[in-house]
């Protein structure tokens, strides 16, 4: 299990600052969730933190080792990252045997055989689907493959982007429950980045709200549940779920 | 009665020659109310609402018992009837806002087009319309927003947008296929409130399709809940938390929840029971 610290991250579009000052520690095993709008930054810090965008400032570390721009390929294999949309993830044209055998090719890892059967597994695909085509599994399927290739690395930390807004809510239940389960076995790290409250509470200990790239607030869940907040926006957003969940219990 | 559609079942022919059924005997009425439409991907909702308007693909095999809009036969009505409805008598608002509108025109010139469309008038007419029509949906400085292109509007606003050039026929009916399931939170409730003013105000009839059933219970009257093509419970908005049908019972259950925190989402048990009916 490793920990993940990161202290005023900066990062800038040709000038424009996406993300202000971003600070925040997930302790090892734990799991941190950012919430907030579409352009408020949330992503763009998930994605520095993979390595995706080498154009940042500030001090990023996992397991107290800070990294620099540019990652070496041990780090790819401790963190790993899973996309929102898993129409868009997967190689259309590749199997999910070959979609899942890509890493530990490029890692040379051994037993790739028995890795693919396990990863399955883990995920709870039946061994049936390996030789399938992304489009021939259902949206929740193919999230499983995406998850699935996410953990053949035997990774620490999984970054996840949005992993279930483009489900339905049923599917998104099985989902959500799946990744409670793999950390637990896994003994990973978790961050997470959604826009739905709820789901944030569900998976995460502690959560950020981020406002126009900055985090406007770091709250534990169980201060978010009671509503014991300090920040308008995180109290926005707060009313904004509670108010769809329980109709009556707001006045409007 | 508005709207009224008996026995509507849908099918696709498969590449083996048979036939795959989309919707399966769906039976909707509606006045002057705000009906919802709640599925999962698949269920048939979106289906259902194109074919009030027959916006389905040529190859989709309808068959129905009725399909009327006013008193208006659908079935049987020709593309040059059709096209008095759509549009005119019948709105529609898609999911996103990025794709339904033109990216190479001026949004007042796309909302001055429909106004004319339907209305006729002069070109100066027709601009000044538009932009009482996106004053009306609550666009502040609409003068300056009309001169923009859609890249330039946040998907927010272009939901506004879209929303003000279905406005200008004045139509009696309102289908939004997932309005805001492209936008943020704090915008989905602004949209939501601003459809729900207009079409109390004007007296419309709203048909709300969502994936979302707490959306769709919070600003609708009644809701019908869809699966596999069919419908499987049609309830007051108010009566949801008293739903029957174990299918929108379970749907409402695995949504994790801000207040109630779980430790499991209990997940939804399909029973094959529930496709026949």
């Amino acid at each position: 299990m490793i920990d993940i610290d990161v202290e005023n991250l900066r990062i800038a579009f040709s000038g424009r600052e996406a993300v202000k000052a971003v600070s925040f520690h997930v302790p090892a095993g734990g799991s941190f969730g950012i919430v907030g709008e579409s352009g408020s930054g949330k992503s763009t810090v998930l994605r520095a933190l993979a390595g995706l965008n080498q154009h940042w400032e500030g001090r990023i570390s996992f397991g107290g080792k800070p990294v620099g721009a540019k990652r070496d390929r041990a780090f790819f294999r401790q963190a790993q990252m899973v996309f929102q949309d898993p129409y868009g993830s997967l190689h259309p044209r590749q199997t999910v045997d070959r979609i899942l055998s890509e890493l530990p090719l490029v890692h040379g890892m051994g037993r790739i055989d028995d890795r693919i059967a396990r990863a399955l597994d883990d995920v709870a695909l039946p061994q049936s689907v390996r030789f399938r085509f992304p489009h021939q599994l259902s949206g929740g399927q193919r999230q499983r493959v995406a998850i699935a290739r996410a953990l053949i690395a035997e990774p620490q930390v999984l970054l996840l982007d949005e992993p279930t807004s483009a489900l339905d809510v049923s599917v998104q239940a099985e989902i959500l429950n799946l990744l409670v389960a793999l950390r637990r076995e896994h003994n990973l790290t978790y961050i997470m980045v959604s826009h739905d409250l709820a789901v944030v509470a569900h998976m995460c200990a502690e959560v950020g709200v981020m406002q126009n790239g900055e985090m406007v607030e770091q709250v534990s869940t169980e201060k978010l549940r009671r509503g014991a907040v300090s920040h308008p926006h995180t109290r926005e957003l707060r009313a904004l779920s509670v108010e769809l969940e329980e109709p009556e219990e707001l006045p409007l | 009665m508005l709207v009224n559609i008996e026995n509507l079942r849908i099918g696709f022919p498969t590449r083996t020659g048979g036939l795959s059924e989309a919707v399966k005997g769906v039976s909707l009425h509606l006045g002057q109310e705000k009906l919802g439409i709640v599925g999962e991907s698949g269920s048939g909702k979106s289906l259902t609402a194109r074919a009030l308007l027959k916006l389905l693909p040529p190859q989709a095999q309808v068959t129905a018992d009725a399909i009327s809009f006013d008193g208006i036969d659908i079935l049987a009505a020709s593309e040059r009837g059709m096209r008095q409805i759509r549009g005119k008598r019948a709105g529609f608002i898609l999911q996103d806002p990025k794709y339904s509108l033109n990216p190479v025109k001026t949004i007042g010139s796309q909302v001055a087009e429909s106004w004319r469309f339907h209305k006729g008038g002069s070109r100066h007419e027709a601009r000044e319309a538009a932009i009482d029509l996106l004053d009306k949906v609550q666009i502040r400085n609409p003068r300056e927003v009309s001169k923009s292109y859609p890249h330039e509007v946040s998907g927010g606003m272009g939901q506004r947008v879209m929303i003000a050039m279905m406005l200008a026929p004045d139509p009696e009916l309102l289908i939004a296929d997932e309005p805001t399931s492209a936008l943020d939170a704090t915008v989905q409730a602004e949209i939501m409130r601003l459809i729900d003013e207009l079409v109390s105000e004007r007296g419309m009839g709203l048909i709300l399709i969502s994936h979302d059933l707490p959306l769709v219970s919070h600003f609708c009257d009644r809701v019908a809940v869809m699966y596999a093509g069919h419908i499987v419970e049609e309830l007051q908005a108010s009566e949801l938390a008293h739903a029957k049908h174990p299918y929108t019972r379970g749907l409402l259950n695995c949504m994790p929840s801000l207040i109630h925190p779980r430790d499991e989402l209990p997940v939804l048990k399909r029973d094959p029971e529930w496709l026949k009916s």
